[in-house]
């Protein structure tokens, strides 16, 4: 029991590590060359897909746990680990594979942002 | 955007900001990305050993961890605290999924007022949209390849 817990509190400090880790990466990038958020998004997740396609991200995943899945580059993660997992049933799954895997997220935020949009009205920014 | 006072004006911005004090600027954004986005990908983990927990595992234990963080970024979003979050950590709050559920909810509650197909829904995928068409077209670049291979 007790090693059991030792194992979660490090799991907990590997994921801060792995995941702040990518964050920081990102900040750096951002001071040293001005590119806003929706781009630093697509090109972490794009640095998902292309390091899970070499097998570099999967030990990454198995060493930070969430700290590795949270970040977007995790979505790139899930969409490849979709599209290798879909190639090994055949040809309609490698192409269908990736966004089938990326479905839970993609329909988690276009359902509840409706809902928000429902309930909340736009504020005046405060700055 | 791009007029040429514009640049000017960024210019001399960008070199007075320079002249008062860089380095601490840098560092304080870089340890508030680093806190703010390990902090979040700990309530992923911890979200994760709940739902683990409660007997879920593999692909439904991946994605109803990443379900419940995507709602808390949209409903943060909606009451305005992520934005706030957001002032402070920079990047630690872009990069994880709950900045990607915030990219998403943002334009559509801002939007709506441009009524509700064209604004709201629209404008729903300003960010995501891009994150969907390259992830998509990445994703089936990648099944062909390993399926030839």
């Amino acid at each position: 029991m007790g090693s059991e817990m030792l194992e979660i509190a490090l799991q907990f400090l590997k994921a801060f590590a792995v995941g702040g880790g990518i964050c920081l990466l990102a900040q750096i990038i951002i001071n040293f060359t001005d590119l806003t958020a929706g781009k630093i998004l697509v090109y972490f997740m794009l640095a998902g897909v292309v390091l899970t396609a070499v097998g570099v991200y999967q030990p990454l995943v198995d060493f930070g746990g969430a700290g590795a899945t949270v970040p977007i580059s995790g979505f790139g993660y899930l969409l490849a680990q979709g599209a290798i997992k879909g190639a090994e049933k055949g040809f309609f799954s490698a192409i269908t594979g990736s966004l089938t895997a990326a479905s839970a997220g993609v329909t988690a935020a276009v359902v509840f942002a409706f809902i928000m949009a429902l309930i909340f009205k736009s504020r005046t920014k405060r700055n | 955007m791009t007029g040429k006072t514009r640049d000017n004006y960024n210019e001399n911005y960008l070199n007075y900001v320079k002249t008062q004090d860089p380095p601490t600027q840098h560092f304080k954004n870089c340890a508030s990305a680093f806190g703010v986005g390990g902090l979040i990908c700990c309530i992923g983990q911890f979200i994760r050993y709940m739902f683990e927990f409660a007997g879920l595992s593999g692909d439904e234990l991946a994605g109803a961890t990443s379900i419940v963080l995507i709602f808390l970024g949209c409903f943060l979003t909606g009451l305005g605290v992520y934005d706030r979050i957001g002032r402070y950590a920079g990047a630690g709050s872009i990069v994880p999924i709950t900045g990607f559920a915030n990219s998403v909810t943002s334009p559509a509650i801002e939007f709506k007022t441009e009524g509700w197909i064209y604004g709201m829904a629209a404008k729903m995928f300003t960010v995501a949209g891009a994150i969907i068409v390259f992830g998509v077209f990445s994703g089936v670049l990648v099944g062909l390849i390993y399926f030839i291979l």
